[in-house]
């Protein structure tokens, strides 16, 4: 056995979904769906991806797990090529269902599919787009950690991400608008009303844990005196599991009834609050499995929102937050979407004082939660948060340079680095753009 | 000898421009049309402008981050990849065979300056080498094949420099010049050297996505 080999073994975790999972499988099977994957689903991308590749290494640098595991090289981007895709090619499908295991754990817990990589290729060969494929076998023989398959598996049952009922979506709006109804008397959750010119969208999470930030979307509406509504119906959830599990079918069907809910709604566009992978979902993945070139109906990420809500003067920033912040830079809206500048336009609106991160914007690190990897549970979670020891240092970089508190305008980054922050005792607090604007704004 | 001589100088050449070109034609039509079946997505985004926005920062020495970050790496290969294009057009004694076959002719480079550009290819070769043997992230990518390419690409630079100055054995060191010529020109379609045909397209698709789509730079 070859050192990474060993080091590999040494690393393996158990899990059900993927013991369980491959427990299953026959050398056949693992053949045939393999195949049929390559055959099928896969064409020119893929082939000239591992054609093209010239084995430099040059893309090592990009990852966070490369850097932060001592640059061991079976993190770096191309090394999880080798170890998964490669293999699979050079073998054309015939691997056994241990090679399965490790497949499916390096697509689905050592990769973020931050797309940084393709920034640090001399050729943009995209190892993000290879280990989604990776994970759409996966998918298809049945061997996903347990935890982010549960989601998944709520997604298809319920259209949201938390097992969140129809009736309680409702009652946690309602039990928000009574909230926020003791500050503001006037304020309304307007539900179900056809023809506003905003649909606002959140995250599963949102009604069942951070039922705050939904009383400050109203609170920020309110003050701005937006046409809004929320719907009562499912199809109010735009995260999306299903995206990162490699279930394609049901990441459209998530996306359909999203945007299918909006349109019954009549609504002028659709707004969703601060999360990352649901931006991807509804403005890169989802639309294009339902073959929506881009979203049939337009999007606009919290972020643009709150530039556009600041440059226009419909809110007031009261006093700016003075306690001094750092910007995390999530990457499925920064590389996702560019919104970088207007993220640093808000916080410079909102806050007396930014203290930078390095690198930064497009180059930023992931916060190595995306991708579904925070969603795979704690199984993983040492291995996730020991794996971005980078993002720790930029952290602390900036808490020496007196940043108290870190802005991370995604839900997913919230998680990542809550672990972090946590875990390298960097004691700093966590918010989201969201949490400043309310707590400065002029409310009335 | 004379034999060898006249195979590999005349019915062996054609056959490895044919290979090359009618190779290179096959794959990037092969691969054009099976993106068309199987990978839409290609040809909605690719937007020209942003493609070749990506690409020009690519080509251009430290144009991108990871440039800056590797300044051996960065000079070493442009160096390289520079006069490996170069010398085989501009080098007199392939002028001079253009002339006398078809009876035209170009600029050429002067005898020092082609020394010295092959010996680059052959110090970049040999950093490669040394690369690949000693970078733990490299080396865990490199397979046999590797070795092999990066010796047929060495190759009619080690011999055309040994032929030209006439070292032991320059005979056939000159046919060994010209039919790994011949070896590397028919390969490129065939083998990882084909990243030479893919460049612009996986570049200039990553450039799309990135600069029409997702409003950021890919550099
Ligand atoms: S985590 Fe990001 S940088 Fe690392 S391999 Fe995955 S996409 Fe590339
Ligand atoms: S930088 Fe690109 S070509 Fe080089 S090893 Fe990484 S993926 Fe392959
Ligand atoms: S969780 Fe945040 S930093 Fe991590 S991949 Fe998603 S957007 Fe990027």
């Amino acid at each position: 056995m070859t050192e990474s080999a060993l080091k590999a073994e040494s690393r393996k975790i158990s899990d059900e979904g993927l013991d369980k999972g491959v427990e299953k499988l026959t050398p056949a099977k693992i053949e045939q769906v393999i195949n049929s994957v390559l055959a099928n689903e896969t064409g020119a991308r893929l082939k000239v991806y591992a054609d093209t590749c010239v084995h430099c290494g040059l893309c090592s640098e990009a990852c966070h797990f490369f850097l932060s595991n001592d640059r061991d090289p079976s993190f770096s981007p191309a090394g999880k090529v080798k170890q998964t895709l490669w293999e699979i090619l050079k073998n054309k499908g015939s691997v056994s269902p241990a090679f399965i295991r490790r497949a499916a754990e390096v697509a689905s817990t050592e990769c973020n599919l931050c797309r940084r990589c393709a920034m640090y290729c001399p050729f943009g060969i995209d190892i993000a787009y290879l280990m989604l494929v990776i994970r759409r076998i996966c998918h298809k023989l049945g061997v996903m950690p347990q935890y982010i398959q549960t989601t998944a598996h709520s997604h298809s049952a319920t259209l949201n991400q938390m097992w969140v009922k129809e009736d309680e979506w409702i009652d946690s709006l309602m039990w928000q608008e009574d909230e926020a109804r003791e500050e503001i008397p006037t304020l309304r959750i307007p539900l179900e009303k056809e023809g506003a010119d905003i649909f606002y969208s959140v995250i599963g999470p949102e009604p069942k844990f951070r039922a705050q930030l939904i009383y400050q979307a109203a609170v920020i509406m309110n003050a701005a005196g937006l046409n809004w509504t929320m719907p009562a119906t499912p199809g109010w959830d735009n995260s999306d599991m299903c995206m990162y599990t490699g279930d394609n079918e049901m990441m459209g069907r998530l996306k359909k009834a999203h945007f299918e809910t909006a349109m019954r709604l009549k609504v002028k566009r659709i707004v969703m609050g601060e999360c990352g992978h649901a931006f991807r979902s509804i403005y890169d993945m989802g639309n294009r499995w339902l073959s929506w070139k881009m979203p049939p109906i337009p999007v606009t990420h919290a972020i643009e929102f709150y530039h556009e809500l600041l440059r226009e003067g419909k809110i007031k920033i009261a006093k700016k937050y003075d306690k001094a912040v750092t910007l995390h830079d999530p990457c499925n809206i920064v590389r996702g979407k560019g919104l970088h500048e207007m993220s640093r336009y808000v916080v410079n609106q909102t806050c007396e004082n930014l203290i930078e991160m390095h690198p930064n914007r497009e180059h930023n690190f992931c916060c190595s939660a995306g991708g579904g990897v925070i969603n795979c549970g704690p199984p993983f979670r040492n291995k996730r948060v020991e794996g971005n020891k980078v993002k720790a240092e930029q952290l602390f970089v900036a808490k020496t340079k007196g940043a108290k508190v870190v802005i991370a305008p995604c839900h997913n980054c919230h998680g990542g680095l809550e672990d972090i922050i946590h875990h390298y005792g960097l004691n700093m607090e966590l918010k989201f753009l969201g949490d400043i604007i309310y707590e400065c704004m002029e409310k009335k | 000898m004379h034999t060898l001589y006249n195979l590999v100088s005349g019915p062996l050449v054609w056959l490895s421009f044919l290979i090359f070109i009618g190779g290179s034609v096959f794959r990037i039509t092969t691969m054009i049309r099976l993106a068309k079946e199987k990978d839409t997505a290609v040809f909605e985004y690719m937007n020209f402008y942003y493609a070749s926005r990506s690409i020009v920062h690519w080509i251009v020495p430290f144009g991108s981050e990871n440039m800056k970050k590797h300044p051996a790496m960065t000079v070493v290969t442009f160096a390289f990849h520079i006069c490996l294009i170069c010398l085989p057009l501009f080098v007199f004694a392939h002028v001079i065979l253009w002339k006398e076959s078809w009876n035209i002719s170009w600029w050429y480079l002067s005898d020092s300056v082609a020394d010295l550009m092959t010996l680059t290819v052959i110090g970049s070769c040999i950093f490669f080498l040394v690369r690949r043997l000693t970078v733990p992230e490299v080396k865990y990518l490199t397979s046999n094949s590797d070795f092999v390419i990066l010796a047929l690409v060495a190759a009619p630079f080690v011999t055309g420099f040994w032929a030209y100055h006439q070292l032991p054995a320059y005979r056939l060191m000159g046919i060994l010049h010209i039919l790994s010529g011949e070896i590397m020109l028919a390969a490129i379609p065939f083998t990882r050297l084909s990243h030479a045909l893919f460049f612009l397209f996986t570049r200039g698709y990553m450039g799309s996505e990135f600069g029409a789509v997702k409003n950021a730079k890919d550099w």
